[in-house]
């Protein structure tokens, strides 16, 4: 206790530099004269960033079609047209033919894009049970209310998996065939459709419920698939690693997307010959066409992509380090003519 | 409305707290003491600061057990304080009745019904019935400042028939009932009866209630029964508690708010509109619009309502609910910083700044008016004796003036006063001498007879005060006030004065020299012409009534004998001593009443007293030598010293202690005391005076007719003892008493003529007095014969016995006595400034307060004291409003109105038209300085509706309004009329009772702690020691407060707005349906941790200016009056660039992850992270200083979110349904982009106001800006800078200042102090003195060039001792 130690009064303050309030501070003088070496180095630093990230982007090759067939846009208008109007639409398969004149360079990622999707929608994005995925029997069987009208089926069953995300999963499949000479035979692209969902939600976050007598079927029996669904969700692939709640197609869709314009990754080309990205000549994606997306006036994309370090092509962050290391600059430029206009000012003050 | 008391015990709901119960088992626990520090609800915060030491409980519990056992069947335990004198004040002894004796309780334990014991000096806890006094005549003496303020003390009587038992009350056979009213707030009123058991009944009325909060004074113990506890007494009923105030600020801040909540309400609008829309486009999709359970789908007009009220759960974060908490964390911070600041610390009362309200400090940045009592805020309201006039010659008492000067200095410098003193009384040949404390331990200070000195009462020490800490000093009874010393040439008549000058009267000495009668009857009226009550501090009265006479035993006499003897070889040189009429026993006498007076003043011996005499006798021929002989045997007198003031009566006298009604009175008591005058007792009877020379004289108190403001004057009327005469002797205002003095007839006789020779000296001396600032009072006299005074009796008994018009009638009664006065002398007494007081308004003029003096006190003094503290300067035009009537009033104001208006419109054509352009001319800062004195009566016609516009343009061209003679309320109206129509920050200040009003309208009431009590303090929102630290109150810590809390509040808004719209633009990339792309522990936690405690640090620790730079230049403080840190303005900016930054922090992540495959809560992360850089480096761009505090909570913020994010993003994979942000974090730290965005984010968003920052400290620079610059250089530079600054300010206005150039240039230099103010006032008055002396001197000062070298030798003798 310091207040025994010492005789004085027994109101008086302490003082210290706290309480006093002397203590050491650093006081920033924003001024002309300090924030100069500032902004050049900023705006330089920036500059450099932002040449290395717009050099890096413009650096990665993007290959997209619109596959959604409106009228005189390729074959899938046909399958467009067919499927209008009815709630579930045929299957249906169109095709996208192109060609490479060059290599693209890989490794190449097929994405498919939705555009006028509105996965961010509240009411649609509250509607999922994250622990009925993770794979917990109780949950399996009675699925939160935010499912609800996807909770349980018209019999009662409950869904699995509940909820309008799982319902409304995306289900067009794509295949990637090339045309090494012209005019010769298609050989099928492999597409390596394992590792494109989050390692974490793939090993974590999605598991299946514990298996029936070794039985995924049996394990879901006394569910319903969400309406939408043809087939119940422990036959969505033949793979036991990819079936059920952690088949990947299914992961990747269940992480919503944050806007309305997004792409989802289908699949990676980095296996046999194509491991160094396509080489050239022609290429076909044979496209099962199931997605309805005109009733809300969306489009469906798929998209070849290469990827650098950053992450897929964009533009946009090298064009605004430029920007802003060149306002940045430029500001510099005006804080040395003020600086040197109001030094001398200054200077006459002192005298 | 009566209430019967029951007499069972009454359970009283304890609305304090809920104690234990089990403290009355244990009670002097730790708990209790606490619940007993404090006394009641009011600061209950203080509880923990007191540092409450209890030693040794398990002795006391023994002792406590011992004397339970010993006293079962004694009632009363008399022997409680000699243990546990620590905690006197707290506890009081209380009768129990079943266990049959009182034993000791906390304040909080009093019931109704309960018997109290109360001992001298303590607090009365609760209003109980006096039922017991140790008074033989049934009197209570209680002292009630903490109630009304008044120091002086009051008489309550014991209830009739209990008078008479000479034994104490005895609960047991108690066996009355009290009926009274019902509690209430009226102090002045109690009624109520006591009923005996025999049906008679006794009533009760004020005089028998002894009131919660008094302190009992001069009486050993009385007994009495609780009527009202707790919160039904009186004083706490009249406690209304503090005023809940809120502040400027708070109140801008709340429109603001409001302006939040339409923000708040346009968004969600937009939101519930544009989701109406949206939904209305896909009201077919069941992808986004989700049907319900039952499978219908809601319509788009319903689902945008719904969507509103989503809106404003997602969106409420906008209204900053938390800013409150926030202000008042920050607010409780800015008040711990003002009451642990070290300059606020006032060592000699041990008290700081204390901040009763805790939510307008920053309020003190922001004053414009001041409005500030005089007496005891300006003014130390210490009463000092300075000059007198007697018989027409002024005596200017130097050497009393360099005493108070280097007292000042004494003080400043904190060493121990006595040095100083006595360095005085060497100058006057009087060595140092120990103190009373040093007496007590003396050889003879332990005898039995002497046992009164063993509760050693060190009156002329400061640290005997603090060291006895139950019993306040008796009132105007600080060594300033009571130390008075004795004009040499003064004392030079004084010794002619011998008894036998009354003796024989008229018979031998044919010519008897007038003035020295003049000079016996002006002391015997400065004595006796007052109501003092004469007291040791330990002591009742009555003990101490006729001390010198009675209480002399024969072996004390014999030591004085024997000390004689050793001294007979110096006594026999004295001449005026020997001249004593009755040889053996008349002298011992003498000389022993005249030591009091020494050892009073500061304890000396015979012997020095005896030099005293030796040298001032202009007989002496060998004076020099015999001093300095004296003084070389005295350094080893000591023990002769001690045996000396051992004497036995005498360590009474030493311990006297006059207590008075007003300070005045105690003044000249004790300025009467110094001449060897000094008052013994006073019983209602008779008075007993201490006469230098005559010995004692008793004087038989005939009537009193005390003060009252009608009269202007006091009237005592005895019988002089000498002369046999009936004597008044009458005090009062000079305006007053010269108009009663006895008119010279026109037959002409020398007698009258000389008296009308003194009127005109005297008068002119009085005019003199009143230009120093001096209060000065005029003593008279009257002889009566005894026929005349029979008369004179009759009629005033006939007036005192009337029922009707009663006071009328004594009223004319007294104008009968108070006639035909002979004028005898006046006084001067000075009420000092405070220290420090000049600089302080000084300061504040310069910070553009404007300051008004409310003073009761009369035109004339309250004009000098508005000089003397700088408030008015000498150049300034003085306009005085004193008018009889309303339509005068408001013609002088209008006159006077043009004259200035005529004034400016001629000053800034001469001035230089140049300057015109640069600043236009504002009436208050034209260069001419006026100050408006304007007194009660008239204030009572401008306050009136018709005159109210006129007034306030009037004072709103005058520097200094100076209003006299305005009561209390005028006082409070003056502030209401100034902060309602003129729309102003006011602040009060005063001390005393007649204060409170004020205090309580402005918006800021400040109480000084000073003499007159608590009630003041009470009612302010804060409280200080002295008038000299509203300075740096107001300056330094005002400006911070104010700018702290603005700056805080507005980055509170943009904080609170710039995240929010993150999630309001999300709101336009998902349908408007009330996503949120954060999960909501983030979107809780971002407000709630990772950025609360960055904004409080910051309003609590920012420091724009350091605080030597604010007290330099006032000017700064012009900034906060103008509200420049927080105008509508502001907000809206502020607002904007929310906007934009928010903007930013979601758009370039949006383009950045424009059509990529992110998800919401990883699109939501960077937001995040980059909103929380912004909000936080947005803090740091505006802070002015960096801690190493505001690092640590900034690097804080930012760990904890990130180490929030990271382990929640880890731990919760399937928690917090329906979605988490699982490994979001994780993912993205291995993201170069994510580190990209952010840094592009913050970087996009911070530019402009940075930016800004940047060009305003280049090119337009805030004053305040300006003056950081000065915390950054060295001294050296610092003064130059400082007085370049100077320059400047006054080039800007040079419209007003060719004529103040050369005031203000010397105003600024750092002030030589105080104590040189003083030095150079007494110099002057006193070099007015030697101009004058031709005048002044007459043939009968013989001595007078011998007292002038010694005048001229005593200080230079001084210097070198």
């Amino acid at each position: 206790m310091t207040w025994s130690a010492t005789a004085r009064g027994a109101h008086q303050p302490d003082n210290t530099a706290f309480t006093q309030q002397r203590l050491p501070a650093w006081q920033p003088l924003l001024s002309a004269s300090i924030a100069l070496p500032l902004f050049f180095c900023a705006g330089l630093a920036f500059i450099g960033l932002g040449l290395g990230l717009y050099y890096s982007s413009n650096g990665i090759k993007e290959l997209e079609y619109d596959y959604t067939g409106d009228p005189g846009t390729g074959n899938c208008s046909v399958c467009a047209a067919a499927g209008q109007g009815r709630a579930l639409p045929l299957p249906c398969s169109c095709a996208w033919y192109f060609s490479l004149p060059e290599l693209f360079q890989g490794p190449v990622y097929l994405y498919y894009e939705l555009t006028n999707f509105y996965q961010n929608n509240r009411r649609y994005g509250v509607s999922r049970d994250d622990a009925q995925l993770s794979g917990l029997p109780s949950a399996l069987r009675h699925p939160v209310n935010e499912c609800a009208p996807y909770q349980r089926s018209a019999a009662g069953l409950p869904i699995a998996p509940c909820g309008a995300i799982a319902n409304s999963l995306f289900n067009d499949s794509f295949s990637l065939w090339h045309q090494r000479q012209p005019g010769g035979p298609y050989v099928k692209v492999p597409l390596d459709r394992s590792g494109i969902a989050w390692w974490t939600d793939y090993h974590v976050k999605f598991r299946n419920p514990p298996l029936v007598n070794g039985s995924l079927a049996l394990a879901f029996q006394g569910t319903a698939p969400p309406p939408n669904w043809h087939r119940p969700v422990y036959e969505l692939s033949p793979d036991p690693n990819n079936t059920g709640f952690i088949n990947q197609d299914f992961v990747v869709w269940m992480r919503t997307a944050a806007l309305p314009t997004f792409r989802k990754l289908y699949a990676r080309i980095r296996q046999g010959n194509y491991s160094a990205g396509l080489p050239r000549g022609a290429y076909r994606v044979n496209i099962t066409y199931n997605y309805p997306v005109r009733a809300f006036g969306g489009h469906k994309l798929l998209i070849f992509s290469s990827i650098s370090w950053m992450g897929g092509k964009n533009p946009f962050l090298g064009i605004a380090y430029l920007v802003v290391g060149s306002v940045c600059i430029l500001t510099g430029f005006v804080m040395l003519v003020v600086y040197i206009r109001y030094q001398d000012q200054d200077d006459d003050d002192e005298e | 409305m009566t209430e019967a008391l029951q007499w069972a015990r009454y359970h009283w709901q304890r609305l304090i707290r809920g104690a234990p119960r089990d403290d009355d088992s244990r009670p002097y626990n730790y708990s209790s003491l606490l619940a007993c520090g404090c006394k009641s609800s009011q600061t209950p915060k203080l509880a923990g600061k007191h540092r409450i030491v209890v030693p040794h409980l398990q002795p006391f519990k023994d002792e406590y057990e011992k004397f339970s056992g010993a006293y079962v069947n004694n009632r009363i335990r008399t022997t409680k304080y000699t243990l546990l004198n620590f905690v006197p004040r707290n506890l009081f002894e209380q009768f129990h009745r079943k266990e049959k004796k009182y034993i000791d309780q906390c304040w909080k334990d009093v019931t109704v019904g309960d018997f109290i014991r109360l001992s001298c000096n303590e607090v009365i806890p609760a209003d109980m019935v006096l039922l017991f006094s140790t008074d033989p005549d049934g009197i209570c003496h209680i002292e009630t400042s903490g109630l009304d303020g008044e120091s002086n003390l009051k008489q309550r009587q014991v209830v009739r028939g209990y008078a008479e038992q000479d034994s104490e009350v005895d609960p047991e056979k108690f066996s009355s009932r009290i009926e009274c009213e019902s509690p209430n707030n009226d102090l002045s009123r109690f009624r109520g009866f006591l009923e005996h058991s025999n049906k008679e009944r006794v009533g009760l009325s004020k005089e028998n209630l002894l009131l919660r909060g008094c302190t009992i004074r001069n009486t050993e113990a009385v007994v009495g029964i609780v009527v009202y506890a707790g919160h039904e007494t009186k004083a706490m009923l009249n406690n209304s508690g503090p005023r809940y105030k809120r502040s400027k600020l708070e109140r801008r801040a709340n429109t603001d708010v409001l302006w939040c909540v339409m923000l708040l309400v346009i968004m969600c609008l937009t939101g519930a509109v544009g989701h109406g829309i949206w939904l209305s486009r896909y009201e077919k999709m069941h992808f986004f619009n989700i049907p319900e359970p039952d499978g219908h789908t809601i319509s788009p007009l319903l689902a945008g309502f719904y969507m509103f009220w989503t809106m404003i759960i997602l969106l409420q974060v906008l209204i900053p609910i938390s800013l409150y908490v926030s202000i008042e964390i920050v607010k409780l911070g800015q008040i711990y910083f003002i009451q642990s600041d070290v300059d606020f610390y006032n060592e000699k009362t041990d008290s700081t700044v204390q901040c009763r309200a805790l939510n307008i400090a920053e309020d003190l940045g922001q004053i414009q008016y001041l409005f500030s009592d005089k007496t005891g805020t300006l003014t130390e309201n210490k009463m000092v004796f300075r000059r007198c006039s007697v018989a027409g010659f002024d005596y200017c008492h130097e050497e009393n003036a360099r005493r108070l000067e280097s007292y000042q200095v004494a003080v400043s410098e904190d060493e121990d006063f006595t040095d100083t003193v006595s360095s005085f009384l060497s100058n006057m040949a009087k060595p140092r001498a120990p103190s009373c404390r040093t007496v007590h331990n003396g050889p003879l200070g332990t005898k039995p007879s002497n046992h009164l000195a063993g509760s050693s009462f060190t009156l002329g020490s400061g640290e005997g005060a603090s060291e006895v800490p139950h019993s306040r000093q008796a009132a105007f009874s600080s060594p300033i006030e009571t130390d008075v010393i004795p004009d040499t040439r003064l004392l030079d008549k004084f010794s002619q004065i011998t008894p036998r000058l009354f003796m024989p009267l008229d018979e031998t000495i044919q010519n008897p020299p007038l003035e020295t009668l003049y000079i016996i009857d002006f002391f015997i009226a400065l004595a006796i012409c007052n109501t003092v009550v004469v007291s040791a501090p330990n002591q009742p009265p009555q003990k101490i009534r006729h001390p010198s006479l009675r209480g002399l035993p024969i072996k004390s006499l014999e030591e004085v004998k024997s000390l004689f003897q050793r001294w007979s070889v110096r006594r026999s040189s004295s001449p005026s001593l020997n001249s004593g009429k009755e040889p053996s026993s008349g002298v011992p006498n003498a000389f022993v009443s005249r030591l009091p007076l020494f050892s009073r003043m500061k304890p000396a011996s015979p012997v020095e007293e005896e030099v005293s005499q030796v040298c001032k006798s202009p007989q002496c021929s060998s004076s020099s030598a015999c001093c300095t002989e004296t003084e070389k045997q005295h350094s080893d007198a000591g023990l002769l010293n001690g045996k000396a003031e051992s004497l036995p009566g005498q360590p009474l006298a030493c311990n006297l202690c006059y207590e008075a009604e007003s300070p005045d009175e105690a003044a000249l008591v004790y300025a009467a005391r110094a001449y060897q005058c000094t008052l013994q007792s006073r019983t209602p009877e008779q008075v007993m005076v201490d006469f230098a020379a005559l010995g004692p004289l008793t004087f038989q108190l005939l009537h009193i007719l005390p003060f009252d403001s009608v009269r202007k004057r006091m009237s005592v009327v005895v019988r002089h003892p000498l002369s046999n005469q009936v004597v008044v002797y009458t005090k009062g205002a000079d305006s007053v008493i010269m108009e009663l003095l006895s008119v010279a007839s026109p037959d002409g006789a020398s007698l009258e003529k000389q008296q009308l020779i003194i009127r005109e000296k005297t008068q002119k001396h009085l005019d003199d007095y009143a230009k120093q600032g001096l209060r000065t009072l005029c003593i008279a006299k009257k002889v009566m014969s005894d026929t005349e005074y029979a008369e004179w009796l009759r009629n005033h008994f006939l007036a005192e016995t009337s029922i009707d018009n009663r006071e009328e009638l004594l009223l004319e009664s007294a104008m009968r006595l108070e006639n035909k006065l002979t004028l005898l002398g006046a006084t001067g007494i000075e009420d000092r400034l405070q220290e420090g007081v000049p600089e302080s308004i000084e300061a504040l003029h310069k910070a553009g307060i404007k300051i008004w003096m409310l003073t009761g006190d009369k035109q004339e003094t309250a004009v000098n004291i508005a000089y003397a503290c700088k408030l008015l300067e000498p150049d300034d035009k003085l306009f005085i409003l004193n008018t009889q009537s309303k339509d005068a009033c408001g013609m002088l104001m209008s006159t006077i109105l043009k004259e200035l208006q005529k004034k400016t419109q001629a000053l800034p054509e001469q001035v230089s038209l140049s300057v015109d352009l640069l600043q236009p001319p504002v009436p208050q800062d034209s260069g001419l300085r006026a100050g408006l004195i304007i007194t009660g009566k008239t204030l009572e016609f401008a306050l009136q509706e018709s005159l109210q516009k006129q007034f306030l343009e009037l004072t709103s061209w005058c520097q200094a309004v100076v209003c006299c003679r305005a009561t209390p309320l005028q006082k409070s109206e003056v502030v209401k009329l100034v902060r309602s129509h003129l729309q102003v920050m006011t602040l009060a200040i005063g001390d005393g009772a007649n204060d409170v009003s004020m205090i309580q309208v402005a918006d800021i009431g400040i109480g000084v702690s000073g003499q007159e009590g608590m009630q003041a303090v009470m009612a302010s929102d804060f409280a200080v020691s002295q008038f000299k630290h509203l300075s740096k109150l107001l300056l330094v810590h005002g400006h911070w407060c104010y700018t702290r809390l603005s700056n805080m509040i507005l980055y509170f808004f943009y904080k609170n707005v710039a995240y929010v719209n993150l999630l309001f633009w999300y709101q336009f990339f998902c349908g408007f349906s009330g996503t949120s792309m954060t999960d909501y522990w983030v979107l809780i936690f971002f407000n709630l941790l990772f950025t609360s405690a960055p904004p409080v640090i910051y309003g609590v620790l920012e420091k724009d200016v350091s605080a030597e730079t604010l007290m330099q230049l006032p000017e700064l403080y012009k900034s906060g009056q103008k509200s420049e840190a927080y105008l509508p303005h502001t907000f809206w900016i502020t607002l904007l660039d929310a906007f934009y930054q928010s903007l930013v922090c979601f758009f370039v992540p949006y383009f950045t992850y424009q059509g990529s495959d992110i998800d919401i809560f990883a699109f939501g992360n960077p937001l995040n992270t980059a909103a929380l850089f912004i909000i936080l480096l947005h803090l740091v761009i505006e802070s002015k200083s960096l801690t190493w505090i505001h690092l640590l909570v900034i690097i804080g913020s930012i760990l904890s979110y990130f180490l929030f994010a990271i382990v929640f993003g880890a731990m919760c994979v399937t928690c917090n349904p329906p979605s988490n942000p699982y490994w979001i974090m994780q993912e993205h730290m291995l993201d170069p982009v994510f580190y990209l965005v952010c840094i592009l984010t913050m970087s996009i968003a911070l530019l402009p106001r940075f930016v800004y920052r940047v060009l305003q400290g280049s090119l337009f620079p805030s004053p305040i800006l300006r003056a950081k610059h000065f915390d950054r250089l060295t001294p050296e530079e610092r003064t130059k800078a400082l007085k370049k600054w100077r320059g400047a300010g006054k080039m800007n206005q040079v419209t007003s200042k060719y004529a103040n150039q050369s005031a203000g240039k010397s105003g600024r230099r750092p002030m030589p102090g105080p104590s040189a103010v003083f030095a150079m006032k007494s110099a002057t008055s006193c070099a007015i003195e030697q101009g004058n002396l031709s005048l002044c001197e007459t043939a009968l000062d013989q001595g007078y060039s011998e007292t002038k070298a010694f005048e001229m030798a005593g200080p230079s003798k001084g210097k070198e001792s």
